[in-house]
């Protein structure tokens, strides 16, 4: 019986191995590739590099385009996640908490935004962006990215909302305090978990999208990574090795913003999943 | 996860005058109806026209851009491959994602590491991950060509992307790899909603392991299958941004999808009305998917969330 379940335990270890290979290896290859030269990756694909190049790495830590690039995807980023959450809440708190005629009219409108896939407002987008002047300007990008967040946020942050009871906001209206002041000063302070899932999602959607800066940006200044990612890797396609490396270093920041902010993001994706 | 039943009383009283509402309601309608809705009805709009994408709107065409469109093999092969990716997305991508939830489900050494290595693709961006690949499979070269040597497969060596053949089951591969682990997370969180006595009696009452996720867990899993499957099939209809990199729909339309096609004509060929017919078309397929998925299958689980608005 021990041995039976021994080997058990032994075959969901190696089917576990399996697949985490799957998904490691093409991860590991990215980074020990980085530090061969493109000739060395051809004849050597699978070992480690017989010499540990680093001038693909260094090279572009030195190169003042990829710390742009990173910065404009951050600047970018948070400005969505401003944006998205700043005209969510206020959303959210309204059609959360007044009775008002329209109010799940509203709340529907918002909602259906969930199904409107972005690929399809792109083009007329662009039109739009191209008409109010918004190109090349991170406007362009921060605007619709909140627009197309609202939905999401507006669901997870009236769940949220309604959470809170009816008391408390008796209470402070008791107590002399303004619906302004209770959104503002008690209503967001208590919301603070559900503000932060929020922002992380909205970060991450910002940091990783391509098709609008794509758009948008023509001017290099305003490149953002996914979109510097692109156009190295059309600039120096014969490299293997040095856009592996490229690629190796934009995956960082979004790891590291991973691994601080795991729980706030898995938690939001799941409820924002089972609710939307 | 069951909302929360507590709620809501409203409190109208001296707050809800219409002024105050609207105020806080304005940023994101605005936001919502300039970003979101204008652009759909600027599309439709667009689409009834024979234009360039400069100077004023062209000729109207009416309806000759959808004409043009049903009529267009490359266009018909798009949504074939859309549903292509869909069909594999739900029979086995899904059931893989399931398998490994299940797995890291139970009591394991390392479990919290591998879910934050299963989950970590999904943090990348499409286009670093479609990079990633582009160069795994590069022929000659690529990790996949050596592979293939190893494992006595010569026949795919250089193929992958590059062929008519195989460049959608090699774009399947890499989408669940990217995917894979958010359908898992989901699934976990769905299996952990479980109680543990409904498995314990099951057990009790003689059922074997299989038995116990066939009838006990599967069902009880429900609503997170449902969600997961809708959530995959909006996903591969408007996949856009890893085809575009590895493959930019080639080789010879291949692995084109609605949304590369779209791409195609509004940006690079200047037929900004036939783009735009492509987009509407695209809406519509998702817009009525989505309401008919909603109304028939998400039903029962969400009392109705996304379209009736959750609490009443």
């Amino acid at each position: 019986m021990n041995a039976r379940k021994a080997a058990r335990g032994l075959s969901l270890h190696a089917v576990i191995w399996l697949i985490g290979a799957f998904v490691a290896v093409p991860l590991i290859y990215a980074v020990i590739s980085g530090f061969k030269s493109t000739g060395e990756l051809t004849t050597n694909p699978f070992g480690l590099p017989r010499h540990w190049k680093t001038a693909n790495y260094t090279g572009i830590l030195g190169e003042e385009m990829f710390w742009r690039q990173i910065a404009n995807s951050a600047g970018i980023a948070i400005g969505t996640a401003f944006c998205t959450v700043a005209a969510s809440a206020m959303a959210a708190y309204v059609l959360a908490r007044y009775a008002f005629r329209g109010r799940e009219l509203f709340y529907t409108l918002f909602t259906i935004g969930l199904m409107f896939p972005f690929a399809v407002a792109v083009l007329p987008l662009f039109l739009l962006l191209r008409t109010f002047g918004l190109l090349d300007n991170p406007l362009g990008v921060i605007l619709p990215q909140a627009a197309f967040g609202l939905p999401m946020t507006i669901i997870i942050l009236r769940g949220f909302f309604r959470t809170v009871p009816a008391e408390v906001e008796e209470a402070a209206v008791m107590d002399g305090c303004g619906k302004f002041r209770f959104f503002w000063k008690i209503l967001l302070p208590m919301a603070r978990p559900a503000l932060g899932t929020v922002s992380v999602l909205a970060i991450v959607a910002s940091w990783n999208n391509f098709f609008l800066p794509l758009l948008v940006f023509n001017d290099p200044t305003w490149q953002t990574i996914p979109v510097g990612v692109q156009q190295f890797q059309g600039q120096y396609s014969t490299d293997y090795a040095l856009v592996l490396a490229y690629i190796v270093l934009a995956m960082v920041p979004a790891l590291a913003f991973y691994a601080v902010a795991e729980r706030q993001l898995i938690g939001g994706l799941t409820a924002g999943a089972t609710k939307g | 996860m069951r909302r929360s039943p507590a709620p809501a009383r409203s409190l109208p009283r001296g707050l809800g005058s219409w002024a105050s509402v609207a105020w806080f309601l304005a940023p994101a309608l605005v936001l919502f109806l300039v970003f979101v809705l204008a652009p759909i009805a600027v599309a439709v709009h667009t689409s009834f026209y024979k234009w360039g994408g400069i100077g004023p709107l062209g000729d109207f065409v009416g309806l000759e851009n959808y004409a043009r469109l049903f009529a267009d093999q490359v266009f018909l092969g798009d949504m074939g491959r859309g549903l292509y990716l869909i069909v594999l997305s739900v029979t086995v991508q899904l059931p893989f994602a399931l398998f490994t939830a299940v797995l890291l489900n139970q009591k394991l050494r390392g479990r919290a590491v591998y879910r934050m290595l299963f989950f970590a693709p999904y943090i990348l961006s499409e286009v670093v991950t479609a990079v990633l690949f582009t160069m795994i499979f590069l022929p000659g070269a690529g990790m996949a060509d050596h592979l293939a040597a190893a494992l006595g497969l010569e026949g795919l060596q250089g193929k992958w992307l590059a062929d008519p053949s195989t460049v959608m089951p090699t774009l399947f591969v890499v989408m669940t790899w990217k995917y894979f682990g958010f359908h898992m997370m989901l699934f976990l969180a769905g299996l952990q909603s479980i109680p543990r006595e409904v498995l314990d009696a099951a057990s009790i009452d003689g059922a074997g392991a299989w038995q116990r996720f066939r009838h006990v867990t599967l069902p009880l899993l429900g609503p997170t299958v449902r969600i997961s499957v809708f959530l995959s099939i909006i996903g591969a209809i408007q996949l856009f941004d890893l085809v575009w990199v590895m493959t930019a729909g080639g080789p010879n339309h291949s692995s084109e999808t609605m949304a590369i096609s779209m791409f195609q004509f509004g940006f690079k060929r200047y037929q900004v009305g036939y783009a735009s017919a492509i987009s509407v078309v695209l809406f519509m397929i998702s817009l009525v998917f989505s309401l008919f998925y909603q109304r028939y299958v998400l039903r029962r689980d969400l009392n109705g969330a996304v379209t009736t608005g959750g609490a009443r």
